[in-house]
């Protein structure tokens, strides 16, 4: 709890020298590495490796946005924050995003002055029960103590879905994903509820996940998705288009593999512009004119960047479900790069 | 030998205000003063504009907006449905629950810790020297987590207590169990329960007293205070024929019998817990963050009391201790009535400041998930609303006024046992 203190007196600090910063993007380069907000540790959306390296899914949009802005996809500082401390560090300018499975709401939006750039992982919440304890729905869970990080909108989605149900539970407030972890293992909660990808990663981190089953139903819709400061639009459209420069990507077909052969020019207009042989789209956001090749070189297009960290082939094993291209049935759409 | 060297009042110049020693250190006092009074005016304005330039100004509305979250630990009813300001409210309680078991058992054990690290016997002051040693030089947060991990780890799940292969069971028939969600006992009932006040209407505030509990604690007390009036009547009579009436009968009669009969009155009974689907239901569920937030700031704590109360001990000069000894006073008894009473002038000012200092420590309570105002107000109620510095300067307001109010009480605790001077 001290931490959350000290992070208010660096926001109060912070506000105090906000009035005077000059865009983020500025501060970026002049920098030279790019401070990201990811989780504390969530295996397949943002963990260190053996190596200590940060990978993952949120790790590779932090990336990308480096290496777009940056050239340089290692340039980054990547700052773990919990579910409570993340806001705190985006609005007081310890980070300059966040990519941190952050649900994008109305009043994160309009009342915490955030600006969501995108979605990149449409979820919903569930709960993961132990297989032995014979529960096929969440609304057999009459009595059941939860495990829920705390400070997320899962808790508020839990108040709700069991108020709404009739149905009384004992919540168990953790800090983080791992705390929640100790806890359901040892049995001192019954279920574990977050996002569906979540559950699906903190499974994969069990010494035998066959144990454990997620209930079928889905209480709420988690838009999760990148997110920038309020009021600067240069640094937002940066980060917005990085991301939209990937899903545009897998919707071209550009690729790791045929990404050099691409951008030495193509008949599709729309590709050449993407990967700046054509018209001044890197100008106009205050980037090189091969930004977008930059950030595609760092993990590829956004189905490879999901394959390669949460895909079917990966122990978390996620589905592309809804977040397949909106021509294969998924909501992932990118506006055009015109 | 003095010399005069008093100044012509009307001689008075602005430049001795810098070069006469006399004037230099007020000068330089409110120049200071002024200095800090803009300093601190500048960072106070500073963060409303820019708290308004962010589209944030300060505001307290949340607090009357529903909180949306659930609490388990609640000592008044709260649901969901209820507001920030109740949340607060309910984890406020929560925080007193526990500095208030923490300042008692941290006191009760701290005493005999610190008198047994003064005990001739050698075994007794070495334990007691490691045990303070250990538990005052390790980080409180620390204990809080092992003390917690302990009960998550090596404590049976509710479900071993389950079927007929069930590998635990409660203990005292049945009525107490202990598991890693916390500690379940049995729970007082009414058959015939008088009801509940209720105050503060339907305000955030609103609180509702048990009146049984009311009752039965006014005729306890009672009970206690007329024991007290006996035990004077007994002095008296000493005093008089030299012989001390046998009283205790009479202290337990009066204590034990009017509360005894009210209790059967009110119909008392014992709900037991019993394993009933995914948990235990009835009795009351002592939570495993509790219990481990308890222990450790108790166990924490006591080692600091315990050096006070022994630095108290070692205050009183040992001509007392040799005194008492030669009036043919027992050492338990030296202890309790010469030593001790004496020893309290110097114990309780520094109490005080441990008092306040768990009170203050058990704002770690978040990282065990013991939901205290820090955790409600300073915690959910921070992150789901955004208002970092209005919840954070009410939450400094509510510990200021804490702990003010319990150096309150001990300060008048403190004058009471101070030694009247004549």
């Amino acid at each position: 709890m001290k931490t959350s203190f000290v992070l208010s007196g660096v926001t109060i600090a912070g506000l105090a020298a906000g009035a005077a910063v000059a865009g983020t993007l500025d501060d970026v380069k002049a920098r030279g590495t790019l401070n990201c907000g990811v989780s504390t540790g969530l295996t397949g959306f943002a963990a260190p490796n053996a190596s200590g390296e940060w990978e993952g899914f949120d790790v590779t949009m932090c990336r990308a946005v480096a290496a777009a802005v940056l050239d340089d996809a290692n340039a980054v500082q990547f700052v773990p924050t919990t579910g409570k401390t993340r806001f705190t560090a985006l609005s007081s300018g310890e980070i300059d995003m966040l990519a941190r499975n952050t649900t994008w709401t109305f009043s994160r939006d309009v009342d915490l002055k955030f600006e969501f750039v995108g979605v990149n992982y449409y979820d919903g919440q569930g709960f993961m029960v132990p297989a032995d304890l014979g529960v096929s729905s969440a609304k057999e869970l009459d009595g059941a103590t939860v495990c829920i990080q705390t400070g997320t909108t899962t808790e508020l989605n839990l108040a709700d879905f069991f108020r709404s149900n009739n149905i009384s539970y004992e919540p168990v407030p953790t800090e983080t994903n791992a705390e929640s972890q100790q806890q359901l293992l040892a049995g001192a909660c019954d279920v574990f509820t977050t996002d569906a990808s979540g559950l699906a990663a903190t499974r994969a981190t069990f010494e035998s996940p066959g144990d454990w089953v997620v209930l079928p139903e889905i209480i709420s819709k988690e838009p999760l998705g990148p997110l920038v400061r309020h009021g600067d639009n240069a640094w937002g459209d940066v980060v917005r288009w990085t991301l939209n420069a990937l899903i545009t990507a897998e919707e071209l077909g550009v690729t790791s593999a045929n990404m050099a052969e691409m951008a030495s020019g193509t008949n599709n207009p729309e590709i050449n512009r993407l990967m700046g042989t054509e018209g001044t789209l890197g100008e106009m956001l205050g980037l090189s004119a091969d930004w977008a090749q930059k950030a595609l070189s760092v993990g590829g297009n956004y189905g490879e960047v999901f394959e390669a960290n949460i895909g079917e082939a990966t122990p978390i094993g996620l589905a592309r479900g809804l977040n397949a291209q909106w021509k294969d049935g998924g909501l992932i759409y990118s506006p055009p790069f015109r | 030998m003095t010399v005069s060297a008093d100044p012509d009042k009307a001689s008075f110049k602005p430049a001795m205000l810098i070069y006469d020693t006399r004037y230099r250190s007020m000068t330089i006092q409110i120049f200071v003063l002024i200095a800090f009074i803009i300093f601190v005016f500048w960072l106070i304005n500073n963060t409303i504009t820019n708290l308004f330039e962010l589209g944030k100004p300060i505001e307290f509305r949340f607090l009357s907006e529903p909180a949306s979250y659930d609490i388990n630990q609640r000592l008044i009813e709260y649901s969901s449905r209820d507001t920030h300001l109740r949340a607060s409210f309910v984890g406020l309680l929560n925080t007193l629950v526990v500095a208030a078991l923490g300042c008692i058992t941290a006191t009760v054990l701290g005493v005999f810790i610190g008198i047994g690290r003064l005990s001739k016997n050698w075994i007794v002051s070495k334990i007691m020297a490691v045990y303070v040693e250990v538990f005052r030089n390790v980080p409180v947060l620390l204990w809080i987590l092992l003390a917690m991990a302990i009960m998550i780890e090596s404590l049976p799940a509710p479900k071993a207590f389950r079927g007929d292969t069930a590998t635990a069971s409660m203990y005292l028939s049945d009525s107490v169990a202990f598991t890693n969600r916390g500690v379940y006992i049995p729970e007082p009932l009414f058959n015939n329960p008088i009801g509940d006040i209720s105050l503060f209407g339907t305000s955030s505030m609103r609180f509702d007293v048990s009146l049984d509990l009311l009752v039965i604690l006014i005729v306890f007390f009672g009970g206690i205070f007329t024991s007290f009036k006996i035990k004077k009547w007994a002095d008296r009579t000493q005093n008089i024929t030299g012989v001390r009436p046998t009283t205790w009968y009479l202290k337990a009669l009066v204590i034990l019998v009017p509360t005894l009969v009210l209790l059967w009155a009110l119909g008392f009974y014992l709900g037991y817990a019993e394993l009933k689907g995914f948990n235990f239901k009835g009795g009351t569920h002592l939570r495993n963050s509790l219990i481990a937030l308890w222990i450790a700031l108790s166990l924490y704590t006591a080692a600091f009391i315990a050096e006070i109360v022994r630095a108290g001990i070692l205050a009183v000069s040992s001509g007392q201790n040799e005194a008492a000894a030669s009036l043919g006073l027992r050492p338990g008894r030296i202890m309790s009535l010469v030593i001790l009473p004496q020893a309290l002038r110097v114990i309780v000012p520094p109490l005080i400041s441990n008092y306040l200092n768990l009170t203050k420590n058990s704002s770690l309570a978040i990282a065990v998930g013991y939901m205290d105002v820090t955790g409600t107000l300073g915690g959910i109620t921070l992150n789901q609303t955004g208002r970092e510095l209005e919840c954070i300067l009410m939450l400094m307001l509510v510990y200021w006024i804490l702990s003010l109010s319990i150096s309150a009480v001990m300060n008048w605790y403190n004058n009471s046992v101070k030694l009247v001077e004549r």
